[in-house]
């Protein structure tokens, strides 16, 4: 939708600027040859594969109790994770595009350090602070608290690795909307806690949930920090992408692609969901504009500003 | 007293934007703050509704000194220069907020917003967003959300800003009938010195934080205070007098030495008003050449040109202009009729000196 929207425009606008066709089709054949070749038809694979011996064994694939007990620390995983990281995410953006404090550089910078630290290191990072060899991991044996190779530890890495997703979403239009809105609130009487939720949290609602399904995709298909601190003990702390793995190096031929299909599948819709998202924001953004840049349009309408200036009789 | 300032002053770091500002409104008055950008008369406001604490100072809203009270309490309205509307609600829902947060009835919020989308003529709009709004329109929606819980005050920054001239021209009717009918009491601010003088009961002159006078639109340009007013509200010659041979000069024009000795200079001001022109070059006391006309509608403004390239700004009516036969390169003379002496710089101005009417019948004696 949007591309061709984009299209259309340069079309109309500079005729003049464009290359030849045949250098438009050699670029748009390359495109789609390289996209094919290197991304659609290896995702085609994998469900070829995982139904390679038929139906009956992807099901049991799928049935079997380890791959289930996967699936289930998957999505607690994402269900503890999101949902905080949802909750961070907001309080970061807010206090960055709201307020000026000491160390907002700072915050901002950090905020960002998941993304430039590779996973595997954010996994060492956790067994170094928890492990038994680790910072504080005497006093956690002491009071019997378990946190690397099992559940808490695998969430501690996902939280981290997922963190900026939410924040990165809402800064900038956060940092777009100012604080007018709000303070117009105010001046109407409302308390914080009214002015957050009747027109903070929605006017960054499509960012909020934009910024979650990221979120949320990279809980459920993160392997790195995880596979550090898991200790990949099936049936307990196997997610979702480490018994890919884990089958895959069992040799087994179609089991780890019917399970990787599963993956697959959920990185689909969330593609779908984002796609549909990027598509509703634009139009609303594009809407928002074009009624802001020309505001002479409505003026046939009732009520607009130059089809007739007569008060009411008070 | 609907609103007073007692010597306000806001820091921001080593800055100050508003040092020991004073001044009152009362009901049902309309009151300007005007002054350039960043001279501090926006913060002002802002300090009155709550948005800004002051430094130091105190502010009284009806006889209640409201630093304390918090903005929720203050029971102000408030227009912001972008209108801040809430996008994510109806045009409905935007102008009802306030009374929603006041716990009213729905029906009573009912009747009151469709009193307001009557008076501010934007029926059949309710049901839009602000995004299907057009400027003017998204401006009447902000005026009827402060005004729909009764606000003892309504402020409103720079509120003709956003829109185009001619828009800008019926929100300031829009606003000046509102304030009348509804005996509002209502306080703006802004740059635009036009404006100001347009519809203000009484203008407050902010310049680098401080108040430089406060009258009626015509108290401001009769008799400004200051030079920053004299050049700040309509149009000024000011020249560098000098004085040699016990006469004050100031290339052919000449002025009595008002007490200064020989040597010690001195300014004086004028609006082009006090310009007499004839269009006899002999007739009055200076010649000058015509440079440039400028079309202001009734009146005319003409740039004077002397024989030493020294030039001062005349004003003459439509038909005075064509009475002279005045036109570009055209010879003529004139003389002044009243001029200020000027303190100096920013210090305040002395009374109006009158010059002898030594001459014969003026023209071009305009407003």
């Amino acid at each position: 939708m949007t591309s061709a929207r984009h299209r259309e425009r340069h079309a109309a606008s500079d005729r003049s600027t464009r290359e030849p066709p045949f250098i438009k089709w050699t670029l748009i054949t390359v495109a789609l040859t390289f996209a094919g070749l290197f991304l659609l038809l290896p995702l085609l694979n994998v469900f070829v594969q995982a139904v390679s011996k038929g139906w009956v064994f992807y099901w049991k694939s799928i049935a079997d109790p380890d791959t289930q007990s996967a699936i289930r620390l998957t999505l607690l995983i994402a269900g503890i994770t999101v949902p905080l990281n949802m909750a961070f995410g907001l309080v970061a953006a807010w206090a960055i595009a709201k307020f000026d404090f000491p160390g907002k550089a700072l915050l901002l910078t950090f905020i960002d350090l998941p993304f430039s630290v590779s996973p595997v290191v954010t996994g060492l990072m956790l067994v170094l602070l928890f492990g038994a060899q680790g910072l504080l991991g005497p006093w956690l044996q002491e009071h019997d608290v378990k946190i690397i190779f099992a559940v808490p530890g695998m969430v501690l890495a996902t939280l981290f690795v997922t963190f900026p997703f939410v924040a990165r979403e809402l800064i900038p239009i956060m940092q777009a909307q100012g604080t007018e809105q709000e303070q117009a609130a105010m001046t109407l009487g409302a308390g914080g806690w009214r002015t957050f939720w009747t027109v903070t949290l929605p006017s960054v609602k499509w960012g909020l949930l934009y910024g979650v399904i990221l979120c949320n995709a990279r809980a459920l298909g993160e392997f790195g920090a995880v596979s550090v601190v898991s200790g990949h003990i099936t049936g307990l702390t196997d997610t979702l992408p480490l018994r890919v793995e884990k089958l895959y190096h069992e040799f087994d031929s179609a089991a780890p692609f019917a399970v990787a299909s599963l993956l697959a599948l959920l990185a689909l819709l969330t593609l779908v969901l984002k796609t549909l998202l990027e598509w509703k924001t634009h139009r609303q953004h594009a809407k928002g504009q074009q009624r802001g840049a020309e505001p002479a349009a409505l003026n046939s309408e009732p009520g607009s500003d130059t089809a007739h200036f007569i008060r009411p009789s008070l | 007293m609907s609103i007073e300032l007692r010597h306000v002053s806001k820091r921001f770091g080593g800055v100050e934007a508003v040092s020991d500002v004073s001044f009152s409104m009362k009901d049902g008055e309309l009151v300007a703050l005007l002054g350039p950008s960043g001279c501090g008369k926006t913060t002002a406001l802002r300090m009155i509704a709550g948005l800004e604490m002051p430094t130091a100072g105190d502010i009284y809203i009806r006889g209640q000194r409201v630093n304390d009270l918090s903005v929720q309490k203050r029971n102000v309205g408030f227009v912001f220069q972008a209108y801040a509307l809430f996008k994510n609600m109806s045009v409905f829902h935007n102008i009802a907020f306030g009374l929603k947060v006041k716990k009213w009835k729905r029906g009573a919020i009912e009747e009151r917003v469709s009193e307001l989308v009557m008076l501010l003529d934007l029926c059949g709009l309710e049901k839009r967003f602000p995004h299907q709004l057009s400027g003017g329109q998204r401006q009447r929606v902000a005026l009827a959300r402060a005004l729909a819980p009764n606000p003892t005050v309504l402020l409103l920054d720079e509120p003709f800003a956003a829109v185009d001239a001619k828009i800008r021209q019926e929100l300031r009717e829009w606003l000046v009938h509102l304030q009348y009918d509804l005996k509002l009491t209502a306080l703006f601010v802004t740059h635009d010195q036009e404006e100001a003088m347009e519809i203000a009961d009484r203008i407050v002159i902010f310049s680098h934080g401080r108040v430089e006078q406060i009258g009626t639109p015509r108290e401001v340009y009769e008799s400004p205070a200051t030079e920053f007013v004299a050049r700040f509200i309509g149009v000024m010659n000011v020249l560098d007098v000098e004085v040699r041979g016990g006469v004050g000069r100031a290339g052919e024009l000449e002025f009595p030495a008002h007490g200064h000795g020989e040597g010690e200079r001195f300014r004086i001001g004028f609006r082009p008003y006090a310009v007499s022109i004839s269009s006899d070059p002999s007739a009055l006391r200076y010649r000058a050449v015509v440079r440039h006309t400028y079309f202001l509608g009734v009146m005319m403004r003409v740039e004077l040109e002397l024989p030493s390239g020294q030039t001062i700004r005349a004003r003459v009516t439509k038909e005075d202009y064509a009475r002279l036969g005045l036109a570009d390169d055209r010879e003529v003379s004139f003389q002044l009729r009243e001029y200020r002496l000027l303190a100096s710089e920013g210090g305040l101005l002395e009374p109006e000196v009158a010059v002898a009417r030594e001459m014969p019948p003026m023209l071009g004696e305009g407003i």
